[in-house]
């Protein structure tokens, strides 16, 4: 196995890392509109996320670092290509990291109502365009022989790549459900369980369609199994969810977004981003790649820090293992 | 320079905006952090309330900048793909592996630990607690350092070669990118200025209160560590310019030439202290010159040579060919003095304050003041600055906050210009590094955007800023002064997920902290 191999690997589990965390807290953006009655519940359920939602964006930030070290062209071509949708995920993880922040530090009604607005789109959005994303990149996209992208914006919108966007959209919402159901009390921890059934039931459908056109489009041998644990680990927690098992419910609902990330990346290898005009002008592992000595070096480092990475933003979620409900809202806003 | 409109420009722009932009928040994020972490420090040590209220007021503070430098460097971060693919694809294998060490180790370090330290000060003993903060403080220092060895690689690239069939810088000495003298001497000027621009944050604040006699002793305290802090940060962030400057004489000489606007090279050159008329034309209508100091800044000898514009350019044209390796003379010239003027008057009314303010040193019985009185300004023994001119001090020390920003951001406009045309020193020039298959409307368009919505941010932030500033230290509560023993909070029920018990009612008691 060469070194950029490894790294294929090491880049699909930061992304999957960053998924299945920060898929939850979009989720819980998303919930603040569908699920919470009032503003006490909608503090419920942000203050959920509240203590690990930086945490968990460093792992896209990660994703984005490695890729730059591992895979240069891979992150140029990416991120050039992609541009648009890229500045507007960034204008929303900009807005929504602001929104966390602030919203507590005024008392006025309006000010904390706008904020409000602006956590539950600014979750929606890149929820959306991740997915819209990865199916592109899945897909294939128009790539010219000097490894740039040479479609329009347009290019990028086709009904598979918008149908992707709702699958990620509808996994996020039904991970962020769970979620809230297992670190909520009272009312809201009830109707999250209510609520995580009915979008689960959306999640799967639209995440059958999708997976299965994804297999029979780019997919192989490889990637079925991750297809088939994919749907598998979504019934089970969608049937854990509805046993009140909340705990295995939202370790199954991870299972699922990490074998859907799994199978985009299994369908994917050896190309990085395949090109849809000649695919001798795709970008692979081999030819988008590093030398083997910055490869060497940074796997050292990702050897010595992920495992800690994991060790202490494990513990975090251990110290703030209690769940919370509208009694443990000071009134006094901060 | 060009003004047209061609993608080039305005990716430089946009770069420009967005990461001095980010610079503003970097510095106070670094030095507020730890300034924080020393209180919090003196609190546990000592138990005295005026340093817990002190922690919760700085602190807050802090968390209001650092929110802003959170997300103004996401920006950073996807950038170089956005805008620079060239340039990502020439450098990435060098440059990229000091921005994934940055994310992996500083980001994650940074992030994790601010959320424990927030949300955290019911449910963590003391001192793990105390922990927290130190640790995003050391998470903010590596992450300056390593990107700041990439910065440097850029400013003077070492530890690699150049592939010719593929195309690209590829690294062969990682160690030498981390750790040649222009990455050492930019870490400790930025990271000296960095103490400077907080402590100038916390004097300006603390000035404010003083005038009008509130939150005394908390803000005579914190006013005194400021001091101290900006006084020696100031002297040590001269001390590394100066190193600093003289290995950029040897790196990149039509930098320091920029700085003077030296036309023509010459023996024992001076130093203009400012120049009338354009200096884009010669050096005739100069004004204050300090004969042989710029020698003397760049190599430490005040008669040794210093080359010009004129004849670095010349030297330049034949080592890399054809074209005009002239950066833009003006900005150089008025930066290079920006930054050390708006440095220096902080660093003036850093060390006036630590004078009028000292305790008993060379002051009269009768002018020594309690913990609870706001410090006689004196001169002398018992000369004081009097009623009229007491007022004045703390006009000026609450003006001073802003002048190691102003001082920050021309320094870094002095240093990323004075490369241009160069990107990479000698390797990649600008202007081949811009993303080929981006078109004007799309940066264009960015810009835009990131402009629009910093200027907005801006305007909430500094509002947010002024707004706690003025309101001063929190009133402390019983649970500030009682933190828990145990991981995870208070006593009793635990309340966790999946012990199906109904939560007791001490577990009912709200969070210290909730958004
Ligand atoms: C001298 C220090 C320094 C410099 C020159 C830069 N930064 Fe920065 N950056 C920091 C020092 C820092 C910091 C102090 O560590 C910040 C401020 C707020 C924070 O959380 O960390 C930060 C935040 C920060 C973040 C957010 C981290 C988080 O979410 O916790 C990113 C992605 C970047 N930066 C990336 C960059 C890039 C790509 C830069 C180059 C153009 C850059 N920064 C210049
Ligand atoms: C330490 C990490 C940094 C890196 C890797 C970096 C890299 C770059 C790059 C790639 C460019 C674009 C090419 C160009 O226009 O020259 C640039 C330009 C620029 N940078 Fe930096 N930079 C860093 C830090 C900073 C900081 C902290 C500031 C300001 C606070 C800054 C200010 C500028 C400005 C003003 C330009 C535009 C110069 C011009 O186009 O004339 N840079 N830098
Ligand atoms: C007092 C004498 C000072 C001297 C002699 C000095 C010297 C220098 C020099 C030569 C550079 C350019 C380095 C390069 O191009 O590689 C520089 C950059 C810079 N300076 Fe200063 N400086 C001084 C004071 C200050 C002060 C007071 C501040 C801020 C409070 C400051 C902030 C900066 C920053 C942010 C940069 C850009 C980053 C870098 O290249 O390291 N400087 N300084």
């Amino acid at each position: 196995m060469h070194l950029h191999d490894v790294w294929f690997v090491i880049i699909a589990v930061l992304w999957t890392g960053y998924f299945f965390l920060e898929g939850f807290d979009f989720g819980i953006g998303v919930l603040t509109k569908l699920l919470a009655r009032d503003r006490a519940e909608r503090r419920v359920l942000i203050n959920t996320i509240g203590p690990v939602w930086d945490g968990n964006e460093v792992w896209l930030l990660s994703a984005a670092g490695a890729t730059f070290a591992a895979f240069p062209d891979w992150y140029a071509t990416l991120f050039s290509g992609f541009y648009l949708p890229l500045l507007l995920i960034l204008v929303c993880l900009i807005v929504r990291g602001v929104a966390f922040e602030y919203r507590a530090k005024r008392p006025e009604e309006r000010w904390q109502r706008n904020w409000e607005h602006a956590i539950f789109w600014t979750s929606l959005l890149p929820a959306v365009l991740w997915g819209v994303a990865f199916a592109n990149i899945v897909r294939g996209v128009k790539i010219d022989a000097n490894k740039e992208y040479v479609g329009g914006l347009g290019d990028l919108l086709g009904g598979y790549a918008l149908l992707g966007g709702l699958v990620t959209l509808a996994l996020f919402t039904f991970h962020g459900a769970v979620f809230a159901a297992l670190k909520t009390v009272g009312p809201i921890r009830e109707r999250a369980r209510a609520l995580a059934v009915r979008v689960g039931l959306v999640a799967m459908v639209l995440a059958a369609v999708f997976l299965i056109w994804t297999q029979v489009h780019s997919g192989d041998g490889r990637s079925l199994p991750a297809l088939v644990v994919a749907l598998a680990a979504l019934t089970a927690a969608l049937g854990a969810n509805l046993a009140g098992r909340e705990g295995w419910a939202f370790a199954f609902s991870g299972v699922t977004i990490a074998a859907t990330m799994a199978m985009f990346f299994l369908a994917l290898f050896p190309d990085v981003m395949p090109s849809s005009l000649d695919s001798a002008w795709s970008l692979t592992v081999g030819n988008a790649s590093a030398t083997p000595y910055t490869l060497r070096i940074m796997t050292w480092c990702a050897a010595v820090a992920t495992p800690l990475v994991v060790l202490y933003q494990g513990w975090t979620y251990w110290v703030f293992r209690k769940r919370i409900g509208t009694q443990h809202i000071a009134e006094a806003a901060h | 320079m060009q003004l047209a409109l061609e993608p080039l420009n305005v990716a430089r722009w946009q770069f420009g905006v967005t990461t001095v932009y980010h610079f503003l928040f970097v510095p106070l994020t670094i030095s507020l952090s730890a300034l924080t972490a020393g209180l919090q420090t003196a609190w546990v040590r000592t138990g005295k309330e005026k340093y817990l209220k002190a922690t919760k007021f700085w602190g807050k503070l802090f968390l209001i900048n650092i929110a802003m430098g959170v997300v103004t460097g996401i920006v950073q971060e996807f950038q170089f793909g956005m805008n620079w693919s060239d340039y990502s694809r020439f450098v990435g294998d060098v440059f990229g592996a000091p921005l994934a060490f940055e994310a992996l180790i500083a980001f994650f370090f940074e992030s994790t630990f601010i959320g424990l330290w927030i949300f955290g000060w019911d449910k963590l003993p003391q001192r793990l607690h105390l922990a927290c903060i130190w640790m995003v403080s050391i998470g903010t220092i590596l992450s300056a350092y390593f990107i700041l060895a990439a910065n440097s690689w850029m400013q003077h690239p070492v530890g690699y070669h150049y592939n010719p069939k593929t195309k690209r810088a590829e690294l062969t000495d990682f160690w030498a990118v981390l750790t040649q003298n222009t990455a050492l001497a930019q870490f400790f000027h930025i990271m000296s200025a960095a103490f400077l621009t907080g402590a100038a944050f916390v004097i300006g604040i603390a000035a404010y209160h003083l005038a009008r006699k509130r939150h005394i002793a908390v803000m005579r305290s914190s006013l005194r560590m400021a001091l101290v802090v900006a006084v020696v940060a100031g002297a040590l962030t001269a001390i590394s310019g100066d190193t600093l400057g003289k290995v950029m004489f040897k790196q990149q000489p039509m930098k320091m030439a920029a700085a003077e606007a030296l036309w023509d090279g010459q023996k024992g050159a001076p130093f203009s202290i400012f120049a009338v008329g354009d200096v884009n034309k010669g050096h005739n209508e100069v004004a204050i010159d300090v004969p042989n100091l710029l020698s003397f800044l760049a190599t430490d000898d005040f008669t040794s040579y210093v080359g010009g514009i004129n004849d670095v350019n010349k030297a330049e044209q034949q080592k890399y060919g054809p074209g005009d390796y002239r950066p833009n003379i003006p900005v150089e010239y008025w930066g290079f003095r920006w930054m050390i003027g708006f440095g220096v008057v902080s660093i003036g009314v850093g060390a006036a304050g630590l004078w009028l303010t000292r305790r008993r040193f060379w002051l009269a019985p009768d002018r020594r003041t309690g913990e609870d009185e706001v410090p006689h300004l004196m001169l002398t023994r018992s000369i004081g600055l009097g009623e009229r001119l007491s007022p004045w001090y703390w006009r000026i020390a609450l003006g001073t906050m802003v002048f190691p920003l102003i001082a920050n951001s021309w320094g870094w406009i002095f240093t990323e210009t004075g490369r241009q045309p160069w990107v990479v020193y000698g390797v990649l020039r600008t202007k081949d590094a811009v993303s080929p298959g981006v078109s004007v409307g799309d940066v264009l368009t960015s810009l835009i955007v990131f402009t629009l919505l910093y200027a907005v941010l801006a305007v909430v932030e500094v509002r947010l800023l002024v707004k706690y500033a003025k309101a001063g230290p929190p009133e402390l509560t019983d649970d500030d002064l009682n933190p828990p023993t145990r991981i995870g909070g208070g006593p009793g029920g635990t309340g966790t997920p999946g012990d199906g018990a109904e939560p007791s009612a001490d577990s009912d008691r709200p969070m210290a902290f909730s958004y």
